[in-house]
């Protein structure tokens, strides 16, 4: 087990890597001088070399990866050109908003979907499943953003349980800030719990028609302890792959989410940081969100080896 | 009063009859073989027993066990009694066992399910029980996953966990199709020494009547959902009212006409043949380690001859039909056809190559679905640089479909309207097309119904006359091999170990190993001498 | 299953019928919308703005007095333009990928092949789509192409999980045994085999690439203006949400609608060419 685990945090790092290498040349690279595309045209060459020394755009190609790459492992993710603070507590600023927003999505799509899910595998083909896969299908449907504004519209506007939008902030005491995040939670959670509660059914359907049910039901179980003791967890494996993908949806999703609540998350820095043009956000934020989701689906493979003995050993 | 009474059983499964008014018993301490080919409905009568059927069945008639009407018990009464008065075996080990559980849990469950004990007690009585099935501590300890099992230790435990509780009562389903000659026979050993210890009654469902002529106490025999004949397995054996017990019975041991005068001119020559396999490093930076999967191995087959090649699952059978075929480069010694290399230069030998063809084992996955029948047949004239067009074209692919007894028509079929039967012979048919000299016979008959396996082992003794074909016939059942073969290859772990006339290594075997695989090999009793 | 055999059974399996209903509503929308449509979107009407559902607008106005209906069915152009064209890149870059990594199954290329998959994996589309925005400028051909880039892994790992295991079927050896080396085998053999996969999850992706397209539109990385698009349709509407809910809701409705149709056909499509039944009695 701990060689396994050893060898994903090594293709871990690998993937880590890699991936600032892309977002570094894509950024830096393809598209010429970045600092001139900060300015815009009518820039003197004095301030574009003036902005590149601030950048940390002079020296070589591998040089400026290095210092971006060390600097951001010694937490300093530059200076932003238009606000001129460092990147870094712009970041950590907005972090708190959309990462909890991502893991209570998250939380709720499981809640959701797994009962769901089970129920209506137990019950195939009955009124039951159904309608609860009738459900899911919509909410696969459904745009968020739209899910999002309907729910500002119902909740927020007509019935007043909750604002329309803005963050009250962590100081403001753990309820009202859950609170403020709760409505954005939903509307990101509805439809990926949708697409989990199906993988979840056609997985424990999949998993119920093999041999090895058959055999436990020779033993005398019946069909609910069947279902409960061996299919469960042999189907939860391909369930975990999908909550591993969600959770790139979910961040992804809360950055455009945010935009109908006006939070001041990730989401609404990044797309101020794009239409100023300022590069090193930009970069710094896909990075810290690229660094999320591997992170993520690092834990999934472990959680397949926690619940899958064959692959410890093969590692 | 029998332990287990069927009587007059009618099965349908949405709307379709499956069985039809079947009747047998089973007395305490009784093997009790039920035998038929695909579609004779062996297998739903053992789960009409244990109520397990799939959805839309509906069960008629009376199936009694140990005095419960089991027609008329619910669901919860049933669940007391699967696993605890009636135990189960099934067909295929690999997939029988919870891949994620431990061997020991899985056995314990059986008790738990049913009796009020501890954890810890279970877990002792599952120990106890995998003791009785030969699965000692110091080697298979309780916290065992299946995936480290093989297959027949894997039905070890499947057998465990069904005489747990010593059932009254245990069936089991084809419980060595998938194995080895010599588990299967370790298999079957065990399972009688079970119903002797506990004198359980034990129904036997298999395909082969060779398993059950020396194991059971009275035979039942189907066909198409009905019992055609059913009695003592002597007084069976003996008597065969039924035409379709004596179709089987010579269908079992069928031996098909072949001329066997000895000859002497090479056709295929394998010279101290080595293959390789790169094992995956255990660790990065460690030396690349080699499976030998075949391990210098030479011989000769001469024309117009048939060579057997006989050998247990993983015994390098199929590694070394690639490096014949030409697929895979061997790392040393060299096969030649007719004196011409099959490989040269790193490159496969297209002369050669068009020169041999291949049957495999799996009528169902020898053929793309999506094509004719007529470009599947025409495959192989892939190897020509001439390949014949239009008329010609059409002219010999309804050549080869004659000649094995199909019509030219039926090229502009898709393979799924086919039997299993024919499509062996379309897969006959294609490795005929080209007119090759040899054919190897990859487990060509193994998958089929013993009355499809002799028609097809006839239509192979036909066509070697026909066109002085030369076979090299690669199979685990021995009884195949012995009517087919003028001589016979033993091989064991990368290696030929025996080699000779089949009858004479048959008769008088020399390799110890060779011994122990034709000891192991159920035997049908001579005609009227049970 | 014979021709006119799959055909009825096409029929009788009520999602996929009401999916290619749902589908062809909305393609046939973005076809009649190049011939006609009841009122030019690029007019405005100031004085009719946010006017609700009436006989003249069955579906309102928006904040420049333009007929929704007829900006829904040109948005529907937009949206399917983009996403068959996403799925289109997804396809044509993806599945030979997948081919080629399946026929070459544990070789350096192979590795490449799933590494570089894993990363793609590691940027949501909505991630890729702000890189080339914040680089290339935000319009309907970089939205395009970030959700095209994202559909070749899905494609790529889809092709070649299928493709392992028809490579160990026999008829794959006996090909071999013909003398048909790897990329013909995987042209004649594989492809026509996983060609049922495919159209499944190509429905699937076209209707993400829907979904995709509109929240890119949304944010303004997408469709520009003049360029109807359902996503802008709904970002215009934000704003105005408690007065002009109309503006919302059928853009919206939209989208859903032609998702829905979307998965039910390839939910129809699934059921209907592996349906599974499994094979009773011995």
């Amino acid at each position: 087990m701990l060689r396994f685990v050893l060898k994903r945090l090594v293709s871990l790092s690998l993937s880590l890597v890699v991936a600032s290498v892309v977002i570094f040349l894509f950024v830096e690279v393809v598209p010429g001088d970045p600092a001139a595309f900060m300015l815009g045209l009518n820039a003197t060459e004095d301030t574009l070399a003036a902005l590149r020394d601030q950048l940390g755009l002079s020296g070589s190609l591998i040089e400026r990866y290095l210092s971006w790459v060390g600097g951001m492992l010694r937490g300093d993710f530059g200076t932003s050109y238009t606000y001129r603070t460092p990147v870094s507590e712009m970041i950590a600023d907005r972090m708190w908003i959309s990462l909890p927003l991502a893991l209570y999505a998250l939380t709720l799509s499981t809640l959701i979907a797994f009962p769901a899910g089970i129920w209506a595998a137990s019950k195939r083909g009955s009124l039951a499943d159904v309608s609860v896969m009738g459900l899911t299908q919509l909410g696969v449907a459904i745009p968020n953003f739209w899910f999002a504004m309907l729910m500002v519209l119902v909740f927020a506007i007509n019935l007043r349980w909750f604002s329309a939008g803005g963050f009250a902030g962590w100081d403001a005491g753990v309820y009202p800030a859950m609170k403020s995040l709760t409505l954005p939670a939903i509307a990101l959670a509805l439809p990926q719990a949708s697409i989990l509660a199906r993988v979840m059914r056609s997985s424990l359907l999949d998993t119920l028609s093999e041999d090895f049910i058959r055999t436990a039901r020779a033993k005398g179980l019946t069909k609910r302890q069947a279902l409960w003791r061996h299919a469960l967890r042999n189907a939860l494996i391909p369930v975990l792959t999908i909550i591993g993908l969600q959770f790139s949806f979910l961040l992804a999703g809360a950055i455009i989410i945010e935009n109908v609540f006006f939070l001041p998350g990730l989401g609404r820095l990044v797309f101020q940081a794009i239409s100023a043009r300022d590069l090193i956000v930009v970069e710094s934020v896909v990075m810290l969100l690229v660094f999320a989701v591997i992170v993520v689906n690092f834990a999934v493979d472990i959680a397949y080896a926690a619940v899958d003995p064959r692959l410890r050993v093969r590692g | 009063m029998s332990l287990l009474e069927i009587e007059g059983l009618d099965l349908d499964i949405h709307g379709e009859a499956i069985l039809k008014d079947v009747s047998l018993a089973v007395q305490p301490g009784q093997i009790v073989g039920v035998i038929g080919e695909s579609g004779s409905g062996k297998s739903m009568t053992a789960f009409s027993v244990m109520q397990l059927l799939p959805d839309g069945a509906v069960c008629r008639g009376r199936v009694t066990l140990g005095g419960h009407e089991m027609l008329a018990l619910p669901e919860p009464s049933l669940c007391r009694l699967r696993g605890n008065e009636v135990g189960m075996v099934f067909q295929e080990p690999m997939t029988a066992l919870n891949p994620i559980q431990p061997i020991g849990a899985q056995v314990a469950e059986t008790v738990l399910i049913h009796e009020d004990v501890s954890r810890a007690e279970a877990m002792a009585r599952a120990r106890k029980a995998l003791e009785r099935c030969e699965l000692p501590e110091a080697k298979f300890p309780l916290s065992r996953y299946p995936h480290e099992l093989s297959g027949g230790q894997r039905q070890r435990v499947v057998i465990a966990m069904a005489i747990a509780l010593r059932p009254k009562l245990l069936i089991a389903d084809e419980p060595t199709t998938a194995l080895d000659v010599t588990t299967q026979a370790q298999i079957l050993r065990l399972l009688r020494r079970l119903v002797d210890e506990d004198g359980m009654g034990c129904m036997l469902i298999t395909h082969d009547l060779a398993v059950v002529a020396d194991m059971a106490h009275e035979i039942v025999i189907m066909r198409q959902g009905e019992v055609v004949e059913a009695g003592p397995t002597g007084r069976v054996f003996d008597e065969m009212r039924h035409p379709y017990t004596r179709a089987l019975f010579e269908a079992s041991g069928h031996q098909p006409e072949r001329d066997e005068t000895p000859r002497d001119v090479p056709l295929l020559q394998v010279r101290d043949v080595v293959r390789d396999y790169a094992l995956p490093r255990t660790r990065l930076f460690a030396p690349q380690e080699h499976f030998r999967a075949v391990n210098g191995v030479s011989f000769e087959i001469a024309k117009g001859e048939s060579l057997g090649l006989v050998g247990e699952s993983g015994c390098g059978k199929s590694t070394l039909t690639r490096a014949i075929l030409g697929l895979e480069e061997v790392q040393s010694g060299e096969i030649l056809l007719d004196g011409e290399p099959v490989f040269t230069g790193h490159r496969p030998n297209r002369d050669v190559r068009r020169r041999m063809q291949v049957v495999f084992q799996d009528p169902f996955g020898s053929f793309n679905p999506r094509w004719k029948v007529g470009p599947l047949v025409a495959e192989p004239f892939h190897l020509l640089d001439d390949p014949p067009n239009g008329a010609d074209r059409d002219r010999a692919i309804a050549e080869a479909l004659e000649s094995v007894g199909l019509a030219p028509e039926d090229r502009l079929k898709y393979i799924h309207e086919f039997s299993g039967g024919q499509r062996q012979r379309i897969a006959i048919a294609r490795a005929l097309i080209i007119k090759p000299e040899l054919i190897i016979l990859d487990e060509a008959v193994s998958a089929l119904d013993v009355s499809i396996r002799a028609q097809i082992l006839d239509l192979l003794a036909d066509l070697s006359a026909r066109f002085g074909l030369t076979y090299l016939f690669i199979s685990h059942d021995l009884s195949v091999v012995r009517t087919i073969t003028d001589r016979v290859m033993v091989m064991q772990a990368g290696e030929i170990v025996e080699e000779g006339p089949t009858a004479l290594v048959f008769d008088a075997p020399q390799h110890d190993y060779t011994k122990t695989l034709i000891a192991a090999a159920p035997v049908l009793p001579e005609r009227g001498a049970a | 299953m014979t021709e006119t055999g799959f055909l009825r059974a096409a029929l009788r399996s009520r999602s996929l019928v009401l999916g290619a209903v749902l589908t062809a509503v909305f393609v046939l929308a973005a076809v009649v919308s190049f011939l006609w449509v009841p009122h030019d979107v690029a007019m405005l009407d100031i004085p009719n703005r946010m006017k609700g559902p009436d006989g003249m607008h069955p579906l309102g106005t928006d904040h420049f007095g333009r007929d929704i209906l007829s900006m829904v069915m040109v948005g529907a152009r937009t949206s399917i333009a983009v996403a068959v064209v996403a799925v289109g890149i997804g396809m044509v870059l993806g599945v030979p990928l997948g081919l080629a990594a399946a026929a070459r199954k544990g070789s350096l290329l192979d590795e490449v092949i799933m590494r570089g998959n894993d990363l793609v994996f590691a940027f949501p589309s909505l991630l890729i789509a702000i890189m080339i925005t914040a680089v290339f400028g935000a319009s309907a051909l970089n939205a395009i192409i970030a959700i095209g880039i994202f559909n070749i892994p899905v494609f790529a790992r889809l092709t070649r999980g299928a493709a392992l295991s028809l490579w160990t079927r026999d008829y794959v050896m006996a090909a071999r045994v013909a003398g048909k080396g790897a990329a013909r085998i995987s042209f004649e053999h594989i492809l026509p085999n996983v060609t049922n996969l495919l159209i499944v999850q190509g429905t699937i992706q076209f209707s993400l690439g829907i979904l995709a397209e509109a929240a890119l539109s949304y944010v303004g990385l997408g469709a520009q203006p003049p360029l109807p698009s359902w996503g802008r349709m709904l970002a215009d509407s934000q704003t105005m949400i408690s007065i002009a809910p109309h503006m919302a809701i059928f853009p919206g409705l939209a989208i859903l609608l032609t998702v829905l149709g979307l998965n039910l056909m390839g939910d129809g499509l699934r059921d209907l060419f592996d349906p599974k039944i499994r094979r009773v009695g011995r």
